[in-house]
């Protein structure tokens, strides 16, 4: 059980939480995660640390609302318990002085991609982020991605805010402006997919950080088991970052989309029980 | 394991003596084998009872009497921890079953999980006199489990005895059978122990793997409150060499560590189409039903339920996994396995409930591909046809592929049940520490202690994939010989 010390809103569909965690605080280097589960029957859902303060023994995540078990997480306050947390997990990001880097994420990676922005930053590069949406509504954290990025590009679909286009638009046109040394993507499959192609033709290494099924995050089921340089890599022990060139993303999002349909039951359950029926959290 | 001198000196007190004489051994091995009575196969394969009902008391009476309480028990040679088995026996021969209870709590930690989970056809049951005069072992192991689960239901389990506080730290890595039989010698000795857990439950391969249609639930937990009831305190979500270090458990003031973390490492064949979606390891599909009861509608953790699933592989892990897929519903639920039936590494009891429950055995079949259908589901397996050819070095006959012959079946669903490697966080973030090409920490056999002399390390992590119970006799083998290096000290 790990309580909540504060919460703060980000926007609509994205919360700021910082949890007591003093042993994780102490371990935690930036790309790790952790593992969250709320309530006796929740789900096991690998969330990045966002941010750990050794002194006061917390970290903070950055959680958006998606499916069934953030909706859970979300919905709790400070004061609240988490019924388990358990990290870090995963390899730490590879932090140096590159010298330019892009930043280009999206959706459900937008929250995971701050800590990797501001340790970029920390370590002395030039950052420009490219932050997506499919509206303006949807883009989250920029006042957080301005604070630690030299120029933000935001990029919507339909053009409500910053310029119309996809990510790939807003880097391309970096790409076309200036010379970039290294490349971050963190955001939907498919996304991290054409980023891969784009920076794959002006030859700029690109890292990628998956979010894939998860079930224990320790190694121990291969849930989360993607086909990097064409071996078999557990996300959650190997990763989550790959060269974004290596990653076979098509058989990533064909595995990610197995799950999908179960977990709309989930989420429908959860959405149709009154508040009171709520599993206590 | 005890003393020879002492477990004849056992056999030799009257009340033994007179028992022995008062029935005539023809008369005994003329008695068959009491049968375990088990539920219905038709309904038990669509729900989560345990299977196995227990003898009754009358029934343990009976196989009792079966036992000829030789003068060399081999039985006892076959049992890896040594349990004084003839005085067991024999005191729910006569009805004392709280002492036959507390003779098996000698040498076992667990004697209500081992009576359910150990191979025992392979270990104690094997060298039964029975057997050299061509009639059916006594049923070692259900004598166990009734002795034992006897104690659990009288509500009197006798919490051991702990000795004064030493006031030394010792902690477990691991709540497996390992670190759970480590944990209550050491508390009886009066140490302080701690044991840290990866996941959010306490228990091991005993929670997370193995379904409780074959050990339920409860019978863990009592060993665990048990424990607690000792003083043993459990961390859990708490990852050692993640979480924090050996080196941290040390400035805090821990004397010893012993490592039980298991080999949790799921293997895969690396065959095309293994990573379709629908194909999964055994620790995926188990962890999602078992650890987060994802077959139950108010969990949040989804899990697949196919109509035609196969299961690879020939150990308990692919008995487990396939019978779990026909209890959630599976239509047909295959074992595919690449030698026959009498090499299946799994005990006989499962493969003879899988049977009974309308388990497809697709033996001396490998699978070389599978197929999937444009969203990456898979549909089909290609399997190979296998004969037997020369036994391999570990004397089972090893398969070798019929070339040509092949066979594709339609699938939804594979659970691939290949093995598991030892889990590699310790070893990865100990300096110093002697692993084997394996990947298992290295220990002397008879003290249990690694390289790093305050490290001793037991259960699967030094054997890959072994057994509860040889797991469970290193956890009390680490903790004698821990006693002993830190009293030295
Ligand atoms: C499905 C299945 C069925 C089986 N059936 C049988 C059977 O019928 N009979 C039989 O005898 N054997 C059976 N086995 C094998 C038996 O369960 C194992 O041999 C035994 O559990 C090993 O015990 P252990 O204590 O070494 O490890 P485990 O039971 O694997 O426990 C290790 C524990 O350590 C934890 N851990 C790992 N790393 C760390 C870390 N760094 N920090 C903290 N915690 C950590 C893990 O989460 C786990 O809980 C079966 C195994 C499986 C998977
Ligand atoms: S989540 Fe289970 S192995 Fe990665």
């Amino acid at each position: 059980m790990n309580k909540i010390i504060s919460k703060e809103i980000f926007s609509e569909n994205v919360v700021q939480f910082e949890v007591e965690a003093p042993l994780i605080a102490k371990a935690h280097r930036a790309g790790h995660f952790v593992i969250v589960r709320v309530g006796e029957q929740g789900e096991r859902m690998p969330l990045t640390i966002a941010s750990s303060d050794v002194q006061k023994g917390s970290i903070n995540l950055v959680v958006q609302k998606v499916g069934v078990s953030s909706a859970k997480l979300c919905a709790l306050n400070a004061g609240d318990y988490i019924t388990d947390l358990v990290g870090p997990l995963g390899k730490a990001t590879h932090i140096e002085n590159f010298g330019t880097v892009l930043c280009a994420c999206g959706g459900v990676g937008t929250a995971p991609m701050l800590p990797i922005v501001r340790a970029l930053k920390k370590a002395g590069n030039r950052v420009i982020t490219v932050l997506a949406a499919r509206s303006k509504t949807l883009i989250i954290l920029e006042k957080q991605m301005r604070e630690h990025s030299d120029e933000v590009i935001i990029m919507t679909d339909d053009g409500s805010y910053g310029t119309k286009g996809l990510v790939t638009n807003g880097i391309e046109s970096v790409l076309q402006r200036e010379s970039v040394d290294f490349c971050v993507t963190v955001g939907p499959a498919i996304m991290m997919k054409f980023v891969g192609q784009l920076t794959q033709k002006y030859r700029i290494p690109t890292v990628a950080s998956l979010n894939t099924i998860m079930v224990d995050g320790t190694g121990m089921c291969g849930a989360c088991r993607v086909t990097v340089d064409k071996k078999t890599k557990f996300v959650c022990v190997d990763g989550p970052e790959f060269d974004a060139h290596q990653v076979d993303f098509d058989e990533m999002i064909m595995r990610l989309n197995a799950y999908k349909d179960l977990e709309r039951g989930a989420m429908q359950r959860f959405a149709e029980q009154p508040e009171q029926d709520r599993p206590a959290m | 394991m005890k003393e020879e001198s002492q477990i004849k000196q056992e056999r030799e007190q009257d009340w033994r003596v007179s028992l022995r004489n008062g029935m005539k051994a023809k008369d005994r091995i003329a008695i068959p084998r009491v049968q375990m009575p088990e539920r219905d196969a038709r309904i038990r394969s669509t729900n989560n009872e345990e299977v196995n009902l227990g003898l009754t008391e009358t029934q343990a009476m009976t196989e009792a009497q079966r036992c000829l309480d030789c003068a060399k028990p081999t039985c006892m040679d076959g049992c890896p921890v040594g349990v004084n088995i003839p005085t067991f026996i024999k005191y729910i021969e006569v009805g004392n079953f709280p002492a036959a209870a507390r003779t098996l709590k000698q040498t076992s930690a667990l004697p209500a999980v081992c009576g359910r989970v150990c191979p025992q056809e392979k270990q104690c049951e094997a060298h039964c006199i029975h057997l050299k005069m061509k009639s059916t072992a006594v049923s070692i192991g259900n004598l166990e489990r009734f002795a034992a689960d006897y104690e659990r239901n009288s509500g009197c389990i006798s919490v051991p005895e702990v000795a004064a506080s030493k006031g030394i730290k010792v902690a477990a890595v691991g709540s497996g059978p390992a670190g759970l039989s480590f944990a209550g010698d050491m508390a009886k000795l009066g140490y302080d122990v701690s044991v840290f857990e990866a996941l959010h439950e306490i228990g091991g391969v005993l929670k997370y793997g193995i379904p409780v249609f074959r050990l339920p639930n409860e019978i863990v937990d009592v060993e665990i409150d048990n424990l607690r009831s000792m003083g043993v305190k459990f961390v859990k979500n708490c990852i050692v060499g993640k979480t924090i270090t050996i080196d941290d458990l040390k400035a805090d003031g821990f004397k010893g560590v012993f490592v039980a973390s298991g080999a949790g490492l799921p293997r895969f064949m690396n065959i095309p189409g293994e990573n379709l979606a629908g194909v999964m390891s055994s620790n995926e599909y188990l962890t999602r039903v078992n650890l987060m009861n994802a077959a139950s509608a108010t969990s949040d953790t989804p899990v697949y339920t196919g109509k035609k699933v196969a299961v690879i592989g020939g150990g308990n892990t692919a008995m487990d996994s396939v019978r779990t897929a026909r209890r959630l519903g599976a239509e047909r639920a295959m074992i595919v396995y690449r030698r026959s039936e009498e090499e299946m590494p799994a005990r006989r009891e499962e493969i003879h409930h899988a049977k009974a429950e309308g388990i497809d055995f697709l033996t001396l079949r490998n699978p070389i591909a599978y197929q999937g259908d444009e969203k990456g589901r898979v549909t089909h397996m290609q399997l190979q046809v296998m004969e037997l050819g020369e036994a391999d070095a570990s004397g089972r006959r090893a398969p070798r592929e019929i070339p040509g012959k092949t066979e594709c079946i339609e699938v939804d669903e594979v659970i691939v049940s290949v093995g598991v490697s030892p889990n590699p966080l310790i070893p990865q973030s100990v300096s110093g520490l002697d692993v084997s090409k394996w990947g298992t920490i290295v220990v002397d056999e008879s003290s249990m202690q690694s390289s790093i002399p305050m490290i001793f390390a037991g259960g699967d992590i030094v054997r890959g994939g072994a057994t509860v119970i040889l797991a469970m006799g290193d956890g009390r083998r680490a903790a004698k010989s821990m006693n002993e290096w830190l009293s030295k000290k």
